[in-house]
């Protein structure tokens, strides 16, 4: 079983990255780009069969350490 | 007096800091290894500066979870001072020991330069040598010091006194261009609000000797001697 | 059915000759695995075959030399039971490809290479050179590179605290990335890669193994066509994070009495470690490779020996201490493997699950690799540039705010506040200076390093050039006060098969040694980085030359800031007024051309041990050589260094542009409040000492001109790189 989750940032918080990303974007000519945030993605590899064990398992990652819910907002993807 | 230095893998400035506390308060630290589980006895908690795990994920993060960390919290919230410089300001916050959050430079430069910083608080163990309101140098060093609060957190920390050191030009004005990294409010350092926690970007153990160019660093370590002692 | 048909043999980059031989050395056909190890093992990267005729001739010996070359870095004695260790290597190939990791992977290299040695790596430098500004790479490469040199170097907490960075059009197709680390030893505690001792383990350490950077070794000695840069699977990323941990536990290995002969893995990873180590002990070596941590499934005999993945390390230890050594390989959560044995076969045996999976004579691929007498051209001389020749277009003041702000002399700040140059806190003086200063932890003693090449002087004329490149080495250190102790160089060359580009090889070689020679001033390591070439198109010849000098006492240096109004600055050395490939030249009357600057070697050691005198009689504390852009443009350089100004006399005959902007060697600037001893000073040793002018003021005014106020010319020197980097990509 794989879990992916999306951590992002919050809306509000300054993106300096993804503003970035998106100045690049517009100097390559790709004018219809209106705003980029970046974020990350991991994946972990679960060895569990429970689907819902499994997202409250990554949930307590998430809030313990892949996510800075400070700052961060994260979505989890359970795929059987 | 005799403070503790919290060694992660990864981190690189705890020699530095192990020797300005020899130089400024005549002990030797201990140094304790992150997968410790308990402290020695002792009047001081330094976290370090570096690249604690690689400074992977997320600054701080992974280090905030190291075993250590346990004794560090209960022994924080026990009344033991902590110092955090720049990583290990970074795993205050991580570890939730001071609010907001440090993000990415705002020109996603690492900055390693001297910086002015603005006292703004000489109500505390770790400046009470220095004037309210004097104008300091101390070097940066760092990736992500982009201090981050939300509104009501910043209100909050500048209406307790919580912010310690802001970033300002050689004249003390914290303008926009001295905001080197593009923290909210110039903020350099804070302290939590039992004034005993105190993390800061800055490096005072850079600066603790006329070689160096600069001895404010120095300050720092001696105000704790004095209110320690 | 031979698995090896002429186009595998082609594609590992074997003539047909050194196929032969091949044949000869093995007895029989190798097999795909064996083959690769010929390949890389005489790769020019890792054999020297067109250079090592040539590196021979250099000098090697003081009797400060602990190790010159052939180790995994060279080693001096600074007294007291230390040695410093260090080297300068390229990566230059794998920087163009990708930017960040090229120069991240070099920078943890080359810092392996250094506390393989059992030194703890105390500075780094690096010694850049990108294509034009205007090239539509340029911009990019030169962020990624510094990037990576900083993303590693910063977080192995070791300050980069020098370098050089160069810019012109040849590089356009091949940037160079040069990366010197110094470290700190114990003389007695220094560690080297010859294995000993029949049957004691073989043992691997650090980051498992995975399919990165195969073939890497072949790639940085094959030209670049535009198809390279499709190569990116053997780009090799680093993990500096995992770096610092191998140093902390190869350092408290080192501590104990466990390790008998230790090697980094580098290009051509296991396979050139092993053989090294092997070759340099007279002994066999049994690999048992499936026991090799790895890091991806289904890796084979050919891709483990091959592989470059990154911070690993090989060993030979005590018999019985692979468990002691162990626990502090387990502490710092490091891969401990052992993997084979020494046998006294003098063949390296590669064993996999059990069956032989390659079986190599070991002195013939290591010691007796192909060692070829390339043709060379000597490169024809250039007439020297008569300065009556040249008209003045503009102000003088106008011309040193035009090169203070040129991509050839403006303000590297930009690329130096992304590195750390402060931690250790023993960074005495900081980057943007002559040398760099760097205290040995716990002593009044500093290391003073620089690295330093004028590639343009040894197109002109490599001879003068390489010597040039040594002189200002050693006269950089001079000028913080340093003794000159030693040197590593980086030879960074085109197509060697090309007489014209081994004219240059050799023309630098001569050079060196003499400077070496009259200088005393050995080379103690080095690397060299041919077929720097894109589309047939050389790059400018360039060994970068990282040279390393000792002050006894901190407390007695000098730095190139003017530090009082009332001093008198004084220049030492003699003006001859060269102007032939002078940054002046090429900037105000867009001219590359002419003879290079001569050097007078003799001339160049009386004029660096007077001025180290009065360094450490503490006569001086403000000094600064003259290279680049000439007088005045290192008077400015000492001006907004200190924020003082200067009034400049000009000299009663002759041309004022050679004066001001010649760029003659062998020369310094002081500052000082009492010019008559620095004056008799000068007499009594045979140098030729004039007064220039005065500290004070605002600004720098030239005699007969209007004052240039220090606040604009900054402007346009440190503006100029900032200004670069911000503009939009393209």
């Amino acid at each position: 079983m794989k879990a992916r989750v999306h951590v992002t940032l919050k809306n509000g918080v300054l993106d300096p990255q993804g503003k970035a990303v998106h100045h690049a974007l517009q100097g390559l000519g790709f004018a219809g780009v209106e705003d980029v945030r970046q974020g990350k993605f991991i994946e972990l590899e679960l060895d569990g069969t429970d689907v819902e064990k499994a997202r409250n398992d990554v949930t307590e990652m998430c809030e313990k350490l892949l996510a800075n819910t400070v700052i961060e907002n994260y979505d989890i993807d359970i795929v059987a | 007096m005799k403070a503790a230095v919290i060694v992660f893998p990864g981190s690189n400035c705890d020699r530095d800091v192990q020797v300005a506390l020899q130089n400024r308060m005549g002990t030797a630290p201990h140094m304790v290894w992150h997968r410790e589980t308990t402290l020695p006895k002792t009047d001081l908690i330094v976290l370090p500066g570096g690249f604690s795990y690689g400074d992977y994920l997320r600054c701080g993060a992974m280090a905030a979870n190291s075993p250590i960390m346990r004794a560090v919290i209960a022994a924080a919230q026990a009344g033991t001072p902590v110092l955090g410089i720049c990583n290990g300001f970074q795993i205050l916050i991580e570890a939730g020991l001071l609010p907001g959050a440090l993000m990415r430079n705002r020109n996603l430069k690492f900055i390693c330069k001297d910086v002015h910083l603005r006292v703004e608080t000489t109500d505390s163990i770790f400046t009470n040598r220095f004037n309210n309101g004097e104008i300091i140098k101390i070097p940066v060093a760092h990736h992500d010091g982009n201090y981050f609060a939300d509104d009501e957190t910043v209100k909050r920390l500048k209406g307790e006194g919580q912010i310690v050191l802001r970033y300002c030009d050689n004249e003390g004005e914290t303008t926009d261009v001295a905001n080197i990294n593009g923290s909210a409010s110039n903020i350099a350092g804070i302290i939590n609000e039992e004034r005993r926690i105190f993390g800061l970007m800055p490096h005072p153990e850079r600066v603790i000797e006329p070689l160096h160019r600069g001895t404010h660093g120095a300050m720092i370590f001696d105000s704790l001697m004095e209110a320690l002692a | 059915m031979s698995e090896i048909t002429p186009d595998v043999i082609k594609s590992h980059g074997l003539t047909d000759d050194e196929y032969k031989l091949v044949l000869d050395i093995m007895g029989r056909e190798p097999n795909l695995t064996e083959l690769g190890i010929f390949s890389v093992m005489w790769s020019e990267h890792c054999s020297y075959k067109s250079s090592k005729k040539w590196l021979k001739t250099l000098p090697t010996k003081a009797p400060w030399v602990i190790q010159g070359p052939g180790e995994n870095a060279g080693v001096i004695d600074i007294g007291d039971g230390q040695a410093a260790i260090f080297k300068m290597e390229s990566h230059n190939h794998p920087s163009f490809i990708e930017p960040y990791q090229g120069a991240a992977t070099g920078v943890g290299g080359i810092m392996r290479d250094v506390f393989t040695m059992g030194a703890r790596p105390i500075a780094n430098l690096n010694a850049l050179r990108f294509g034009a500004p205007e090239h539509p790479k340029t911009r990019h490469l030169l962020s990624g590179v510094v990037e990576g040199i900083g993303g590693y170097g910063n977080c192995m907490g070791v300050p980069t605290v020098g370098g050089e960075t160069n810019f012109h059009p040849s590089y356009n197709g091949n940037i160079l990335v040069n990366a010197m680390t110094v470290g700190l030893a114990d003389t007695n505690n220094i560690f080297y890669s010859a294995a000993a001792g029949i049957g004691n383990p073989v043992v691997y350490v650090g980051s498992k193994t995975g399919r990165d950077g195969i073939h890497g070794a072949t790639m940085a000695s094959a030209e670049f066509d535009d198809a390279s840069a499709d190569k990116r699977p053997t780009v090799q990323v680093g993990d500096p994070f995992t770096e610092k941990l191998l140093l902390e536990a190869c350092l408290e290995l080192m501590a104990t009495d466990m390790i008998v002969a230790i090697q980094d893995m580098g290009a051509a990873g296991l396979t050139s470690s092993s053989f090294e180590m092997a070759s340099k002990g007279g002994v066999g070596v049994e690999l048992w490779l499936d026991k090799v941590p790895m890091r991806e499934e289904g890796m084979t005999p050919y891709e483990l020996m091959l592989s470059e993945s990154q911070e690993r390390m090989l060993m030979v230890l005590k018999p019985g201490c692979e468990e002691a050594a162990k626990a502090i390989f387990d502490k710092w959560e490091l891969d401990f493997a052992v993997i084979g044995k020494l046998t006294d076969s003098k063949r390296m045996t590669l064993m996999w699950h059990g069956d032989v999976a390659g079986d190599l004579p070991i002195d013939p691929l290591a010691e007796a690799s192909p060692e070829y007498d390339r043709p060379w051209e000597e490169t024809p001389k250039q007439d020297r540039i008569s300065a009556d020749s040249i008209e003045q277009k503009m102000p003088h003041s106008e011309a040193l705010k035009t090169l203070m702000g040129s991509a050839d002399l403006s303000s590297r700040r930009w690329i130096w506040e992304q590195y750390d140059h402060m931690v250790m806190a023993d960074t005495v003086v900081r980057p943007g200076g002559d040398a760099a200063v760097v205290r040995v932890h716990d002593t009044r003693k500093g290391l003073a390093v620089t690295t330093d090449c004028t590639p343009r002087y040894v197109k002109a004329d490599p001879v003068q050039g390489g010597m040039q490149a040594v002189a200002e080495a050693y006269r950089n250190l001079t000028a913080v006060g340093a003794t000159p102790l030693a040197i590593t160089d980086n030879m960074n060359f085109g197509n060697p098969e090309r007489p014209r580009i081994m004219g240059q090889f050799v023309g630098a070689c001569k050079g060196i040694a003499e400077a070496c020679i009259a200088l005393d001033f050995p080379v103690v390591s080095g690397n060299v980085s041919l077929y720097n070439e894109t589309n047939g198109e050389g790059i400018l010849p360039t060994p970068a030359i990282g040279g390393v000098g000792m002050l006894p006492d901190v407390g007695r240096m000098a730095t190139i800031a003017l530090k009082r109004k009332d001093s008198v600055l004084v220049m030492l050395g003699s003006p001859t007024g060269e102007l032939g490939q002078s940054v002046y030249l090429k900037n105000i009357e867009c001219r590359e051309e002419g003879a290079p600057p001569p050097v007078d070697l003799n001339s160049e050691k009386r004029v660096g041990t007077l001025v180290r005198g009065l360094i450490n009689a503490n006569v001086v504390r403000t000094c600064h050589d003259i290279s680049d852009g000439g007088l005045l443009v290192a008077v400015a350089e000492m001006c907004l260094a200190g924020n003082i100004g200067a009034d400049l006399h000009m000299p009663e005959s002759g041309s004022e542009i050679a004066w001001l902007f010649g760029e003659d060697q062998g020369r310094y600037i002081v500052a000082t409040r009492d010019p008559d001893s620095v004056t008799n000073a000068a007499a009594n040793a045979n140098v030729h000492a004039v007064i220039i002018g005065n500290a004070g003021g605002t600004a720098i005014t030239i005699e007969g001109e209007d004052p240039l106020e220090l606040d604009e010319l900054r402007k346009a020197h440190e503006g100029w790189m900032p200004n670069y980097m911000a503009a939009p990509l393209n």
